[in-house]
This record gives structure tokens, sequence and C-alpha cells, in this order.
């Protein structure tokens, strides 16, 4: 039921696009060092109430440091940190209303499931009957109530796993900060448990952040992706955003999979710019005018599911299209990439659904095949 | 099928037996029998003999004199025990001193090992070989070097005179205070090593979810860091306590005639009075008194091998 008046409100969900909002998070200018070693670069971000924000990047870029500054086991070298526009930056970890689910879990060895799970409301001096009802309740959100009495090496990966998040949500805190949360987990259960993430945190009307180097992971439970590289946030916005608008050949190289032509704009006005590859003999239209000036060396972009391959050639070769010979099939089940070679010696990969259970391919090896597209598929992109 | 398991089964069986037969056989040879023989001693009467007691257990003079020889086997040096308050006030001296070296061991070895394990990962070996170093000098040595130390001219007086701290030499050496330095000195490397070997297994994260669930860092050392390193608190401790009961070397160099320790006891009873089922009869109480806690320790051992599984 909670599903039904929550789907409207979801898709409208959106404060970072309003200008009065109030963010419940906010990093000013925050740069943090570790010797020589920049780990956060001058970064400034909002998040808000009830967002479900994702931090992602490959190892190294400082998400978990922006994480762990947030829980307070890093100050920031510079800038400072807001929580409900109060600075908490120099405020210690056990003094902030944030909570945080470790990759490692970090269950007490020592303590069962239900002593792990009090611990945090035991800080707080809370009446021993409140802890256990809260205890109760958590237990049943993550389906543990068997296991209460259990200690964490009794207990399989997706358990801990639970036990942990179970433990981080019990003090009901502002924020829930989550590092690699479902890292340990096999592929089949971290996808379930994606879903119940997202679930959970409609239901709870909490603010999740969370760490990931996994991009399926980010994309399917985030309201807004940050894509951080060496310290900088290269670009924050929703999935969606994020991957059919890329503000940059690293954001669209680290999302999913891309094709980059090199070449440059031969015109661009009116809502429509137009690119030349003069090494590939490849001309395109493509949608929205662009920022770069003509003659530039720019980079056509366009993602493999959006190209499609065929024996036939499209009604004008002249734009938006291009020849060449499958080079290599991938089967992937639900789909099969065409590696296709064009004549400059270019390989362009290009998907299609498997839409029949033939085993033959109708396009197979060595085929002479047209690679086309429509102006809207493609984006140019800066050097 | 199973004539084929059976027959292998028996042919492993000697060599296996064999395997588990050595420690056995070992502690028959060299605890067991020594024991019984230290057993019998303690049972007999002293004498000015070559032994010094008897009855002197003689099997050429054939089995009725062996029998008679049986018969006069008595509890009376135990009664005697009991009787004489130096021998339960040096035991209980003993385990006095014991303890209270094992608490000022843990007090000290804990940061000590603490520091260790929390210490840069490449300092670890080289801070390991140096609590482990004293090893490489002789202990009766290194015992020694204390009397030069802390004697009426020692290192340590001239030291606190030339400073000003003090305008007399202190009387260190043949006190109590002498033998617990020495004790914990000597011991202190068996205090350290279980104490790292546990707080080195520990997971710093674990101290990080504490604080970031509410816990403030001292808290969180009673309630997370102290209970996973009890395991190493414990060996230690026992590692300490029992030799420690025992220990004779110490009191006898460093200590004074106020130091009563049953080791010490134990040596004047068998090289000044010559009383060998007297000393006998304190060597077997002083092992039944370290039992309890060799059992003890055996047990939480045992306990912490199977939590750890």
């Amino acid at each position: 039921m909670g599903q039904k008046t929550l789907g409207p409100v979801r898709r409208s969900f959106a404060p970072w696009l309003d200008p009065q909002a109030k963010p419940l998070i906010r990093f000013e200018n925050v740069t943090k060092r570790f010797g020589d070693f920049v780990a956060v670069d001058d970064l400034s971000i909002d998040i808000y109430e009830r967002e479900f924000f994702a931090l992602l990047g490959p190892s190294g870029c400082g998400k978990t440091t922006l994480l762990r500054m947030l829980a307070g086991f890093e100050t920031p070298t510079e800038g400072r940190i807001l929580l409900d526009g109060k600075d908490v930056s120099r405020v210690p970890p056990y003094r902030r209303p944030v909570n945080m689910m470790f990759q490692s879990y970090a269950l007490f060895p020592h303590m069962s499931v239900e002593a792990n799970i009090a611990f945090g409301l035991k800080q707080d001096g809370m009446p021993k009957a409140d802890i256990a009802a809260r205890v109760e309740e958590m237990l049943k959100l993550v389906k543990l109530e068997q296991f209460a009495k259990r200690r964490p090496h009794q207990l399989s990966g997706g358990q801990r796993q639970r036990v942990a998040l179970a433990r981080s949500l019990a003090k009901r805190p502002r924020v829930l900060l989550l590092d690699e949360p479902l890292g340990a987990l096999d592929k089949k259960l971290r996808e379930a448990t994606q879903f119940e993430l997202t679930d959970l945190q409609q239901e709870l009307g909490m603010t999740f952040v969370i760490v990931t180097h996994d991009q399926e992971e980010a994309m399917t439970v985030a309201d807004r992706i940050a894509v951080m590289d060496h310290g900088k946030m290269v670009q924050v916005a929703t999935p969606s955003e994020i991957y059919e608008q890329p503000a940059s050949r690293y954001v669209a190289d680290f999302i999913g999979d891309i094709n980059m032509i090199e070449g440059r704009i031969e015109a661009s006005g009116e809502g429509r710019t137009r690119f030349r590859s003069e090494a590939l003999g490849l001309t395109a239209d493509v949608l929205d005018a662009t920022p770069i000036g003509v003659g530039e060396t720019s980079w056509l972009a366009i993602r493999p599911e959006k190209v499609s391959v065929s024996h036939e050639p499209p009604a004008d070769t002249s734009v938006n299209a291009v020849e060449g010979e499958v080079w290599d099939i991938g089967y992937l089940g639900d789909v099969s990439i065409y590696h296709v070679r064009l004549a400059g010696g270019k390989t362009i990969k290009a998907t299609r659904a498997n839409v029949t259970r033939l085993i033959e391919r109708p396009i197979t090896w060595d085929d002479k095949v047209w690679l086309s597209w429509s102006p809207d598929a493609a984006l140019v992109l800066a050097a | 099928m199973s004539d084929i398991s059976e027959s292998a089964g028996h042919k492993a069986n000697p060599l296996r037996w064999l395997v588990v037969a050595i420690p056995y056989l070992w502690l028959l040879v060299f605890f067991l029998a020594p024991f019984f023989i230290v057993f019998k001693i303690s049972l007999s009467q002293v004498a000015i003999a070559m032994p010094p007691y008897v009855p002197a257990f003689d099997l050429a003079a054939g089995i009725s004199r062996f029998f008679a020889d049986l018969k006069e086997l008595t509890f009376s040096n135990y009664l005697w025990l009991t009787e004489d308050a130096l021998y339960w006030k040096s035991y209980l001296s003993s385990v006095g001193i014991a303890l209270v070296s094992t608490l000022i061991l843990l007090a000290i070895g804990f940061p000590v090992a603490y520091g260790m394990a929390r210490s840069p990962k490449a300092w670890r070996p080289t801070l390991l070989m140096l609590v482990i170093l004293p090893f490489w000098t002789s202990f009766l040595i290194r015992v020694y070097a204390w009397i030069g130390i802390l004697k009426k001219e020692g290192l340590l007086n001239q030291f606190l005179l030339w400073v000003g701290a003090i305008n007399e030499p202190l009387t260190i050496i043949n006190t109590n205070t002498a033998v617990y330095i020495g004790i914990v000195y000597s011991y202190l490397p068996f205090m350290i090593l279980p104490l790292y070997a546990s707080l080195e297994k520990l997971d710093e994260t674990l101290l990080e979810a504490a604080s970031d669930l509410g816990c403030p860092p001292t808290k969180a050392f009673w309630l997370i860091t102290f209970p996973l390193a009890l395991p190493g608190v414990i060996a230690g401790s026992f590692l300490c306590f029992i030799p420690i009961v025992g220990e004779f070397v110490i009191p006898d160099l460093l200590g004074g005639s106020e130091t009563m320790m049953i080791g010490k006891t134990l040596w004047s009873e068998f090289f000044n009075n010559r009383d060998w089922p007297v000393s006998s009869a304190v060597a077997v109480l002083l092992l039944l008194i370290l039992v309890v806690p060799i059992v003890v320790f055996q047990n939480s051992q045992m306990k912490a091998m199977e939590a750890g599984k």
C-alpha cells in the first residue's frame, strides 16, 4: 500500500531543482589531504532530505574519504561540512546523528545479533523496554527474528549484511551512510538487496548516502549519482542523465559501454551539430547545438544499443551511417554484441536484442553490414 | 569393502599410536616418574644417611623387607607443614606476590602490547624483536645485573643522588620492592606476547563502528577492545602467575629476610636443613596448589580455540 502512494511522489522527487529547498548535508569547498596526496579536492555538494545519493568512482577517487568525513572519522583539511545547517566538520563520530554501514560489516564478534543491534541504543541511554521493542522491530525489518541470539560467526554473509543494516538503522539516524554495502554478496543476492534497500529507504523516509564502484548498483538505487575522479565530482545528476547525457568522456566511459569516434565539428547551430571524421569517412548529425567551436577536435559518443546493424543500407547513407565488416560477435544470451570493423580500422560496437530463439544469427562473421543511428542517439563531447 | 577398510585401519594403527604415545611417554618419564619419586620421599623420614631419608627401598633385600618399608611411610611431614606457620605463610606470601606481580605486569604489559599492535605495520617486527631481545642473555645474568642497579651504591641510587631527587641512598636491594622489580622485569615478555597476539587481530573498524554508534573512545575500550583481548589477558596472566608462585632465583638474589616465598623455603629445607622429606612435601603441596589455576587456564584456552573456529 505504501508503494502505491509513494510512487507518484517519487517521480516528481527532485529537490535539487528547487532553489528554495534547504539541503540536509552541505559540503562547502571541502579539501582533504593525506600528506601530499589530495583525496578530496575543493568539493562542494548539496544532498537533500529523503534523497538516495550515490558516490560513484574507481578506487582512489576520494569517494570513501568523503563518506568518512561525513561520518566523522576524518576531518576536512579545508572547508566545512554542514548537517541541518550546523557545522559538523569537527564533531566526533559518536556525537553525530549519522550512522554508517561498514563494508566489512564490522559486527561485534563477542555480542549476539540482538546485542549488536542494541549497542547504539544503549549508548543513548534509551530505557530497556524501548530498546527491546526497537531491536525486535529492526529484526523484523530485516527478517532475522529467529537469529536474535546467534553470534555473527554463526550467520551467512547475507544475514550478516542484514544485521549490519539493522544495527545502523536502529538509531533512526538523520543520514545513513553505506560503504560498498553489497560488495561481499553474490550477484543474485546483490540485485535482490538493491531493490530492498530502495524500498526500505522510501518506507523509512530517510536520507541514504552510498559509496560504490559498481555503476549498475548506483543506477538501481540512487536518485542522484555523483561521479568522482581524482577527488573531484565530474558530474552530479540522475542516473538517466548520467547515462544519456554524460558531461565528459570520463563519465561516458565510466558508465556503461560507449563508442568514441575522434573528429571535428563542421557546423553548429539551430539545434543541430554536424560532426565529421575524415579518418573514417563518417559524417554525423547530432541533435542539439554544442558549445564546442567549429573546427575543434571533438568526440562523437554513441552507446552500442543505439546503433542498428543491418545488411541493407539505410535510406540516406551520407549521414549517420557507416559501412563495415563483422569482426566478432559476443553472445550474452539476452543481447549479442557485434564488433564491426570500419574501413579506417576502427571497431564500433553495436548490440542487438536476441528477440528470436534461432541459434544461427542472421548477421554473422565477415558479413558486410551497415551501421546507422538517429540524430538523437549520439552526442558530441569535447576532447 | 569393509574388509579392505578394516585391514587398512589395522595397518595404520601401530604408527598412529606411536605418534600419540610420544607426548604421553615424555610426560610419564620426565614428569610422572619424578613426581612419584618426590611423593615417596615426602612420605619418608629424615635420617643421617645416604640418601638422607628412610626407608630407602632396596629391592635386593627381598619382598618381605619391601613390605616392611612400605609400612614405614607416613603423612607426618604433611602434618608438620600444617603445624609450622612458616610453611603456610610462605605459601600465602608466594601466591600474594604472584598475584600483585601479575596485576602490575598486566598494567604495564597491556599499554605496551596495545601500542605495538597499533604501531605502523613496518615497525611491528622490530618492536617484537625488542621485546624478545632480553632472552638472548642468560636470565641469571640479567637478575645479577639488577643487583648492580638496585644496591646502595648502585646505578639507580647514584643517578637519583646526582639529580638531587634524594639525599640518602634508598634501600631497595634485599626488600620485597626489589623482588617485584625483578619479577616484573623478567616476566614482562611473557605478558606482552600473548596480549600482543590477541590485540593485533583486533579489527580497527570495530572501534569505528562503536564510535559511529555513539560510544566514546574510553567506553569503547572497555566494551570492545578489552573483551576481545580477554583470551590474551588470561593467557598472559596465567603464563606469569604460575611460574612466579614457584619462583626461587629472583627472591633469593634480590629479596631479603622479609621475603617469604615457597621456592626459597623449599631450597633452604633441602640444602640448609638437608630435610629431603619435608622439602618434598612442600613441593608436592605447591604442585597441588597450582593445579587449580592450571586447569582454569587450560579450560579458557580450549574455549578460546573453539571460539576461534
